[in-house]
């Protein structure tokens, strides 16, 4: 079977933002690069089935800039058989539609039997990209899995409801999983994996030849939140923070 | 302009967020149309039209099903906006009727004004403001973003009929969450464990902390995810929602789903190496430290 995974480059949330010259999105300069979250767990599934199935190919896509192809490396290393790098100078520009459509333009007939993604990103968080994918392709989509199984072709998993409850759901591949948090354990890539790793194929197409999309929603603007007032900011020298922390359990809630 | 509000109906009732989308409608000063797959027996209390599909007939979870009954309400009333709650109902459902209808969709809207609707973006850390293109906008709101609207009303129903077709993802049944060990919406003090804890081993040191304050330890997802902490100590949207006079979050960004667990707390003290983490905003008292050495201190001096 062809497995597609779809991964996306995101800073490190931990990160100092700037605005870009524009305003309209984070200036993209000194930041640490990183893989979403999400599609680590997706990586991991994808290995986890291939592993299963012994007779599987996992292709990784990304879409972005060169520096996008240092994260494919990593699911290269975790177990992915071959990358598809979609270049793409600015990517933020594309809405989800945009997104999903050079996805499914470049997995349309390529026969996946299934495809991952992460079931949203960390930067944007709009968790429409991996069902837009599924509805192009007219496959079934099966989103906020956090367990995940295949037997005799058919995908089997439980989606994740508020509260900590649980939704048994199943259709018969080719299908899409989109993979939320806890879904597995996603590894750390060996030395020795992350060496042969180096040796993969990373295909680069470019995304204007696949076809942009017109977007469907336009940006404004982007801000920092305003900042609320009121709160108290401790900060310095520890013995003078902790003295001062513990005046206000004392004052207000008598503790000691 | 008119506003189709797609309500969430769950186990034989209503859910609540179905509220939050009609206050949303009338700060959109749009009129609502309300559409529910649910029971004639457990309808919204809303003063309006409500369009009704029968779960018992439509299923409960049923994507392709619930896309199609959605389309043909969305033909008859050619709504503005079909708004739904950035739910796991909603953002599996919204997309689906966003590209059958060639609309853009905008997810988890936090607030709007004359420009726009406002989304945040890096956890938090930005705000974007964007707006649909087209004629249709398919919307989906974060929970607690927009105060629910006090149920009221009978609405004038009109029945829809199953659609044709079946739907390729079958739906199997709900699975109940497990009984918590730890009952966290009791304690009055709850230190929680975030990522930035670092290692499974100092979650010895977040709980001799919740010990020595005199109250219990919860965590964030992540941490749970990790195995380092039982879900029952889980708190945010997928956890336990917590209301404890003093909480204190160690290591914890503020990710708006940990946000929507503890946010009714009376008093919040962050500990975080980022000054500029998210919990600072919901944060009393915000300590910018590395929680390894600020909390073995804060150790010492409640103990000492
Ligand atoms: C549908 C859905 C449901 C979810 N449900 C929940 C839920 O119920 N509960 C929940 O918690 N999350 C939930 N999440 C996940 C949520 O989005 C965040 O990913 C999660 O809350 C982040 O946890 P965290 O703050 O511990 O980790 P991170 O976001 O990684 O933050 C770690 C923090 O630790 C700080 N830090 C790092 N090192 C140190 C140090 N040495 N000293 C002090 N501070 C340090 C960092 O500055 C950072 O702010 C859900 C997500 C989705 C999509």
């Amino acid at each position: 079977m062809k497995i597609l995974v779809c991964i996306k480059q995101v800073p490190d949330m931990e990160s100092k933002f700037k605005l870009n010259p524009e305003g309209l999105w984070y200036s993209d300069a000194n930041l640490a690069w990183r893989m979403n979250e999400y599609d680590e767990y997706a990586v991991e599934q994808a290995v986890q089935l291939k592993e299963q199935l012994g007779d599987a190919e996992i292709c990784v896509l990304a879409i972005g800039p060169d520096r996008v192809k240092e994260m494919m490396k990593k699911a290269l290393a975790m177990g992915a058989d071959r990358g598809v790098h979609i270049k793409d100078e600015e990517p933020w520009r594309m809405d989800c539609f945009g997104i999903a459509s050079l996805i499914a333009a470049y997995a349309r007939d390529k026969d996946f039997g299934l495809v991952f993604t992460g079931m949203q990103s960390q930067d944007r968080g709009s968790a429409q990209v991996g069902t837009l994918v599924g509805e192009m392709l007219e496959l079934p989509v099966l989103s906020t899995l956090v367990e995940f199984s295949f037997e005799g072709g058919r995908v089997s998993g439980k989606r994740e409801l508020e509260g900590g409850v649980r939704a048994r759901v199943s259709a018969q591949s080719p299908a899409v999983v989109t993979c939320q948090l806890g879904l597995n354990t996603p590894r750390y890539p060996t030395l020795p994996n992350i060496m042969k790793a180096k040796k993969k194929e990373i295909q680069t197409l470019v995304s204007s030849e696949l076809g942009v999309q017109p977007g469907r929603v336009e940006m404004v603007r982007v801000a920092f939140p305003e900042k609320r007032k009121g709160g108290m900011l401790i900060q310095g020298d520890i013995s003078q923070m902790t003295s001062q922390l513990m005046t206000v359990l004392k004052d207000k809630f008598s503790i000691i | 302009m008119k506003a189709l509000l797609v309500a969430e109906y769950r186990e034989n009732q209503v859910r609540e967020c179905t509220y939050e989308l009609l206050s949303f409608a009338e700060r959109l000063g749009a009129a609502p149309v309300m559409f529910i797959v649910g029971d004639a027996d457990a309808l919204p209390a809303f003063e309006g039209p409500l369009y009704l599909a029968e779960a018992s007939t439509c299923g409960e979870f049923s994507p392709s099903v619930h896309k199609a009954l959605l389309l043909e309400v969305i033909a008859r009333e050619q709504p503005d906006y079909v708004v739904f709650s950035h739910s796991s109902y909603g953002w599996d459902l919204a997309p689906r009727v966003a590209l059958a209808t060639g609309a853009g969709q905008i997810s988890e809207i936090l607030d709007l004004h004359e420009e726009g609707f406002v989304v945040p973006l890096c956890n938090s850390k930005l705000r974007s403001t964007l707006k649909a293109s087209g004629p249709l906008s398919v919307l989906t709101l974060q929970s607690g973003a927009f105060a629910a609207a006090e149920p009221q009303g009978s609405p004038q129903v009109m029945a829809l009929d199953v659609p044709a077709g079946t739907d390729p993802l079958r739906f199997e049944g709900l699975e109940e969450a497990e009984k918590s060990e730890v009952d966290l919406s009791k304690a009055e003090i709850i230190v929680s464990a975030g990522r930035g804890i670092g290692k499974k081993d100092n979650i010895e040191m977040i709980a001799n902390l919740a010990k020595a304050m005199g109250g219990e330890f919860g965590a964030s997802r992540p941490v749970v995810d990790a195995g380092w902490a039982e879900h029952s100590r889980q708190v945010g949207s997928t956890g336990q929602s917590v209301a404890p006079k003093l909480y204190v979050a160690c290591g914890i960004s503020g990710a708006v789903q940990h946000l929507m667990g503890m946010k009714k707390s009376d008093f919040v003290i962050a500990i975080n190496s980022d000054a500029e983490a998210p919990i600072a905003e919901v944060a009393d008292v915000m300590v910018v430290a590395d929680l390894k050495e600020f909390v073995p201190a804060l150790l010492s001096c409640l103990q000492g």
